[in-house]
């Protein structure tokens, strides 16, 4: 009996001990960070501690576990793979790059605690991460007030723009916006919106309604389902007795394998009715099933098949690094401009400093796998050519329309009369 | 000899040992970093948390997975106040962009910051007090209850998803600037902040402490022992119930006004299923029915929690895993029950097997 107690409590120690190995280990990174800290306090450059080294720190925080793991770990490989790239050209400004990478879990208080230790703790000189909008508007106050560097890679409901956020993914003027206006005059005026319930859609369909009221469209329905629903048989039936011409859906994650299963169940095809999405990209098609999806629509700025020599290079080295299974999307081709726009926008600068990555970064152009893009310097977003997009039977897209060439990013909708009541507050 | 000393509140060692755990924690803004601080801060709420719940749990014996809900209450209640004076007169952006024209009447107390931290305490003490006036007045006990608060985690979280225009939706409540004209990013305000926690979180244990300490206490256990021999002695298990459910969520609601502050963001995310059965989780490993068990178990664990996924951010949930298995596997009693066991073992060597019964229900 007594053996087994001690057997126990031997093994409580064991237990306690690695919790203190983890705690030390953090306690001696505290010390060193604090010192550091101190002793660059007077000094303008507060990369000192990266610039000896002959490395500079770059943290990666995106989802590795919880429910948004599934997108956000093909961002991450994206852009540890363009790290490694620049790393072997010979890095930046002759220095190598360290990844930092961190878990945001899926939970948005945990990106904005990560954010604030790769910046305060870490002091890394930028930080590529984030997914949802939730994660960004949470990571937002933190790199404001620390006067961080966020890269976000994802295309999003617009109406923001930090002075310390890049955005590589669309805003709703190269996704949303065209889309509709191809709609209306190619497939249909009868506009039925389905969307999961949170930002994002709703403020994307906020858009679509005022500009089906200016372009002469009709809003036969809108509907939103939690994130997450699985049931459409309702939707479907209020689908069929509205008789939409086109159904625009910025539904998000699981809901769309529900959805689009239970649509072609009740006997609905591409043909009989135009669904345009705007959140699934090739990896949810593999998901999803082609057969499934085959002949519907998506608005993306990017698709694995887009012709461009820089295109092919990219899927080629994605696929040789992570499996031939693997495919390229809209989101992991933005993740992977984010780090090499930087990466740029510090050679010009000739440093790693917040404010002059910022000002070296405006006007500057690269050749992405997408075509030609270009940072926009008054909104920090990017200019990207509009693609939409048709479902084949092999889960790749082929491209029906493109804006021909790179839109400018107009996240308040400035330039469009019938948008001047939504960003009234802003 | 040590687990003799923790349980006598009285013993000058052990007004010692908490005398110097209370020196340690208001000078940790001296060897902390700004972010370790903050860290620390949010784990103290998280240990304010922890107490409530044992007091309910570990002394009453009725298990809650809707403390979530609690936190999340008090959290909205703080995040409402901020956000009001972030947007300065004006509608706060989420409300813009969801189509409200005007302030929600229920949004407009929440001006004055009195208010605020009423109700941030009141409203989960009342909603508490409400489900368990319906669940232990029917007696309503044990595993149904446990159901219960998961079915008042989901419709809570579900109302505040779908009432985007309200409440922010899945993307909760963030943005804050100022609080009383300071900066709530600055590092003064925050370690400001920081030793408020402290305080509360030593105002908190106080204030258990004198509950199960007094014969309100000692009711509470005697239900937990047998509920219907309290009552068939002449108490009525449900009040005593209710009111120490209702202080639990007060704590809670506590708990996520100061989270708050320090973390900057609420969201629905944080009052689910997954947080509220975390918080248990805290009070099991820590130790369920002593006090500073509870406590340490939040600190603890959450230090694991972020030091883990610092370190092995691709792997520091299998940590997590190992963590909780070696100690329920090996510690039943949590981390405090060390003590029991130590002392335990000591009594059968000197020959007084079956001496100490074990007071505390296993976990």
């Amino acid at each position: 009996m007594s053996q087994k107690v001690w057997k126990r409590v031997s093994l409580l120690l064991v237990a306690l001990c690695i919790v203190l190995a983890g705690c030390s280990n953090n306690a001696n990174n505290t010390t060193t960070t604090t010192s550091t800290n101190a002793g660059s306090e007077g000094a303008a450059d507060s990369n000192a501690s990266s610039d000896d080294s002959g490395e500079i720190k770059v943290g990666i925080l995106h989802s590795l576990s919880g429910t948004m793991a599934i997108s956000e770990v093909s961002v991450k490989d994206a852009e540890m793979m363009a790290i490694e790239e620049i790393n072997a050209k010979g890095g930046v400004l002759g220095k190598k790059l360290v990844p930092v990478i961190e878990d945001g879990a899926s939970d948005w208080p945990t990106f904005a605690e990560k954010a604030r230790k790769l910046i305060s703790e870490d002091k890394v000189a930028t930080v590529f991460g984030g997914w949802t909008s939730a994660s960004r508007k949470a990571m937002l106050p933190v790199f404001e007030e620390l006067n961080g560097l966020l890269w976000y890679p994802v295309q999003y409901e617009g109406l923001e723009s930090s002075p310390n956020i890049f955005y590589t993914g669309a805003t709703t003027n190269q996704q949303i916006v065209p889309a509709v206006s191809w709609l209306l005059e190619n497939k249909g005026k009868k506009f039925y919106l389905l969307g999961s319930d949170y930002v994002f859609p709703r403020t994307a369909n906020k858009i679509i309604k005022e500009q089906l009221k200016a372009e002469g469209g009709e809003l036969v329905g809108e509907e939103y389902t939690p994130l997450g629903h699985t049931d459409y048989s309702t939707i479907i039936s209020k689908i069929k007795e509205a008789k939409p011409e086109v159904v625009f859906n910025t539904l998000n994650g699981d809901s769309n394998v529900a959805f689009f299963k239970q649509l072609k169940d009740a006997g609905f095809t591409a043909q009989d009715m135009t669904t345009l999405s705007v959140s699934v990209a090739e990896e949810e098609i593999r998901g999803i099933g082609a057969d499934v999806l085959a002949g519907h629509l998506a608005a993306w700025n990017y698709y694995q098949t887009t012709d461009t020599p820089e295109n092919k290079t990219f899927v080629e080295n994605y696929k040789k690094k992570y499996g031939e299974d693997r495919v390229t999307a809209d989101p992991i081709e933005a993740g992977y401009d984010a780090v090499y726009l930087w990466a740029a926008a510090v050679e010009k600068a000739g440093s790693t400093d917040v404010d002059k990555v910022k000002e070296a970064a405006k006007e500057l152009e690269w050749d992405a796998p997408e075509g030609k893009v270009k940072i926009d310097g008054e909104t920090q977003h990017l200019y990207k050519t509009v693609r939409i997009g048709e479902v084949q039977t092999d889960g790749q897209f082929k491209e029906v329309w493109n804006s021909g060439e790179p839109v400018k990013p107009d996240p308040y909708l400035k330039g469009y009369e019938w948008a001047s009541s939504l960003s009234s507050g802003n | 000899m040590l687990h003799k000393l923790l349980r006598l509140p009285q013993g000058k060692w052990m007004l010692a040992l908490y005398a110097v755990a209370a020196i340690a924690l208001f000078c940790a803004p001296l060897y902390l970093s700004d972010f370790r601080l903050n860290l620390l801060a949010k784990f103290l709420a998280y240990a304010i948390v922890a107490l409530g719940l044992d007091l309910i749990w570990g002394y009453t014996g009725i298990l809650s997975l809707g403390h979530g809900v609690f936190f999340g209450l008090g959290g909205y209640a703080m995040a409402m106040y901020l956000k009001l004076t972030a947007s300065g007169g004006r509608l706060p952006d989420f409300m813009e962009w969801s189509g409200l024209t005007a302030l929600p009447w229920f949004w407009k107390p929440f001006n004055s910051f009195a208010f605020t931290v009423l109700a941030g305490i009141l409203v989960p003490a009342l909603l508490a007090l409400i489900l368990g006036y319906f669940t232990f007045r029917n007696r309503i006990k044990g595993v149904y209850f446990t159901i219960l608060t998961q079915a008042l985690v989901i419709i809570t979280t579900t109302l505040f998803i779908g009432q985007q225009a309200y409440t922010g939706g899945t993307n909760g409540v963030t943005g804050y600037t100022k609080l009383f004209g300071y900066s709530i990013a600055s590092p003064g305000t925050k370690t400001v902040l920081y030793l408020v926690t402290v305080a509360f979180l030593i105002a908190a244990f106080v204030l258990c402490r004198v509950l199960v300490k007094s014969r309100f206490g000692k009711v509470l256990r005697a239900i937990n022992d047998g509920e219907n021999r309290v009552r068939f002695i002449g108490y009525n298990p449900a009040t005593y119930q209710m009111i120490a459910f209702s202080v639990s969520a007060g704590l809670a609601g506590l708990a996520g006004m100061l989270f708050v502050l320090h973390v900057g963001i609420i969201s629905p995310s944080m009052m689910g299923i997954v947080p509220s059965i975390e918080m248990v989780l805290w009070v099991a490993i820590g130790g369920r029915g002593t006090l500073v068990g509870a406590a340490l178990g939040a600190i603890l664990l959450n230090s694991a929690k972020s030091v883990f996924s610092e370190t092995y951010p691709d792997a520091w949930l299998f940590f997590m895993g190992a963590l909780f298995v070696i100690v329920v596997v090996f510690l039943p009693k949590g981390a405090a029950g060390l003590f029991t066991q130590l002392k335990w073992f000591k009594r059968k060597e000197a020959g007084h097997e079956g001496a100490d019964s074990v007071r505390y229900p296993a976990v």
